[in-house]
């Protein structure tokens, strides 16, 4: 994967392949937070972190399985480090800065062990990623939850005072919107050619 | 997980035998299922896919009839695997015709199409100093438009005598006389250039890219180390 | 909750997973890993029946070593279980063909983070005999792939005019390639929730007056 500048991969976790969007990953939260826009920011920056640590871990835990030459304990070793370090971090938050453990502390045990962190320590290991470009890849795949989180977030808000007909309102109208946003952001593919 | 309630209430300090014999068990039955399972199904895991990279080798390079995966070593010349197949480092694979003479040797190469990562293997033989097979062994790319580069019989006829010979440069190395590219569908005029798709110019030009960068690696050094892949005396 | 015709109620455990208590269409659960790979049928039944074995095993396990377990490390056992047999399942397609492998890729390790099974273990294996636990898993994981089936075979209909590779629109339809694509899976899941919406609320004005909450 030489040549991917890191600003690249960023975009194509972001915008490209925007892991909701395109990879239906993280659907949970994503229909069950975007009621209101400001859950969903907070949401979004919980996901986003937890994503950092989680891809920092499968590097740690690629490198120790590919240096003991077992891979078939990949998937367990993943899950089972990335919820506990998760736990590790929530307490640490929690003694040093209460005021951000308020506002991403209830999200974080949701998402430990969430699709869209599982999905992301697998693909940074499948596409063979260094460390700088895990980073990068982390960062970008949180941005563009956070993104599809809060687009999805605005509208549902201003949905929410429209006339529906009953049989279409909750989840089929806002899997359809989500629908409708999956086309917008193949708009972007190209932009990393 | 949001399926889970989250128990919040106090409750007394739970006594740690019991929990740690669960878990320990537990674990104990997992590792024990996996590993059963692991060694059975190696071997067949590993035929099949020795069987398919056979299988993608012999498509790009039309005349082999066996192939062996070489290592490109650090001081610079190639190195058979053998049987040692977990030796990590850059590979290609030689595909020799029934009488064990070196017929090309086929490459695996990456980049960025218009959606995702393009992985593709091509096939390149020496005596004709030409691409002679390609084949696309991943891509994300747009059903019915930018996937025409997989399945569009014009467009993968390029890659059947695709020139690439060699030229000395200024410094005396090697390097390809006349880069692949593509070029707009229907105005192919040289040996070098492929013929583009209509709809799917980005996913074309991205091929081109891939071959372009991986054939101005690898060629020269395959070109100079042809003697490396001879079989026999070794 | 004990009847006292248990063949009865074992059909029930069945066939409530199939229709009235639909994992996918009703409870809309477990949609992550799976949608991503509905584009065709193949690979919908496989995912499908990957996800069926799973959950079987996996709820087996758990309601045999539910009273050993103590409650305070069950959700890491289940979790535990859950991804030793997702690890077997990806091991064994890998086995039986690495074309299907390559296609689903890595969401077949994804199955572990379906809801749906986590969710089954919590509130049915843990609290069930074996049997009962057998048949809920059988009938929620068929009910999965029925559904992850009729999302699968729609988006290959309407996307490439074929059902299993083989084709059944006549060659004057022009495929909607827009159906193989992300948001092709988000339409037809909001296509197939709107129907059996349709149907729910027939039902409701139909059985009773009482107003029924579209579920969601």
């Amino acid at each position: 994967m030489s040549g991917d500048s890191l600003w690249s991969i960023f975009l194509n976790a972001c915008l490209i392949n925007n892991f909701v969007l395109a990879y239906f990953l993280g659907l949970c939260p994503f229909l069950g937070v975007s009621g209101q826009l400001a859950t969903a920011t907070r949401m979004g920056g919980a996901v986003s972190f937890v994503m950092l640590v989680s891809s920092v871990c499968a590097f740690g835990i690629q490198w120790v399985l590919v240096a003991l030459d077992a891979p078939y304990l990949r998937l367990i070793s993943f899950i089972v480090v990335i919820a506990s370090t998760v736990q590790l971090v929530e307490m640490f938050i929690k003694k040093t800065s209460p005021a951000l453990f308020r506002s991403l502390g209830i999200f974080l045990p949701l998402i430990t062990t969430n699709c869209a962190i599982l999905g992301l320590a697998l693909f940074q290991t499948n596409k063979g990623f260094d460390f700088l470009e895990c980073i990068a890849y982390a960062l970008g795949a949180g941005a563009g939850f956070t993104l599809a989180l809060l687009l999805m977030a605005g509208l549902r808000e201003k949905l929410a005072l429209d006339e529906v007909p009953d049989l279409v309102r909750g989840t089929a109208l806002s899997l359809a919107l989500a629908g409708l946003l999956s086309i917008v952001f193949m708009g972007f593919a190209g932009l990393g050619g | 997980m949001s399926a889970q309630p989250a128990p919040i209430v106090a409750e007394p300090p739970p006594p740690t035998w019991p929990m740690l014999r669960a878990m320990v068990g537990v674990g104990l039955l997992c590792g024990i299922l996996i590993a059963t399972t692991f060694l059975a199904t190696r071997p067949t895991i590993e035929r099949n896919q020795a069987e398919a990279l056979q299988r993608a080798v012999f498509d790009v390079i039309p005349k082999a009839r066996s192939s062996e995966t070489y290592l490109w070593l650090e001081e610079g010349r190639f190195e058979a695997v053998g049987e040692d197949a977990r030796r990590e480092g850059p590979r290609v694979h030689a595909g020799y015709d029934a009488e064990g003479r070196l017929v090309g040797v086929a490459i695996e190469a990456s980049g960025m199409g218009y959606q995702d990562v393009i992985r593709v293997l091509y096939g390149y033989a020496p005596d004709a100093a030409a691409v002679v097979g390609m084949r696309v062994l991943e891509s994300r790319e747009t059903p019915g438009l930018g996937d025409r580069i997989e399945t569009d019989a014009a467009f993968v006829a390029n890659f059947e005598a695709l020139d690439v010979s060699l030229e000395p440069a200024a410094d005396g190395a090697m390097r390809i006389a006349h880069p692949i590219e593509a070029v707009k569908s229907g105005s192919k005029q040289n040996p070098w250039e492929i013929d583009g798709i209509t709809g799917a110019t980005i996913s074309a030009q991205a091929i081109a890219n891939i071959l372009r960068r991986s054939s101005s690696d690898w060629i020269p050094r395959i070109q100079q180390r042809l003697d490396d892949f001879q079989r026999g005396e070794s | 909750m004990e009847a006292p015709d248990t063949t009865a109620m074992g059909a029930e455990e069945f066939w409530k997973g199939l229709w009235k208590e639909n994992p996918v269409f009703v409870q809309v659960l477990g949609m992550c890993p799976a949608l991503a790979v509905s584009n065709t049928a193949r690979n919908a039944l496989a995912m499908g029946l990957a996800t069926l074995f799973v959950l079987t095993a996996s709820n087996a396990v758990i309601s045999l070593v539910r009273h050993v377990v103590p409650k305070q490390v069950r959700i890491a056992t289940y979790i535990l279980v859950i991804a030793t047999f997702v690890t077997l399942v990806d091991m064994g397609i890998q086995a039986i063909s690495l074309d299907l492998h390559k296609a689903l890729g890595a969401f077949i390790s994804l199955i572990v983070a379906n809801c749906l099974i986590l969710g089954r273990a919590e509130a049915f294996a843990s609290r069930h005999g074996l049997g009962a636990s057998l048949l809920d898993a059988l009938g929620m994981g068929a009910g999965f792939t029925v559904a992850l089936l009729s999302l699968g075979a729609v988006r290959e209909i309407l996307g490439a005019g074929t059902l299993f590779g083989l084709p059944v629109l006549p060659a004057a339809f022009e495929p909607w390639v827009v159906m193989l694509l992300p948001s092709g899976g988000f339409l037809t899941l909001a296509g197939w929730l709107l129907v059996f919406n349709a149907f729910e609320q027939r039902r409701a004005r139909a059985s009773a007056p009482e107003a029924r909450e579209v579920p969601g």
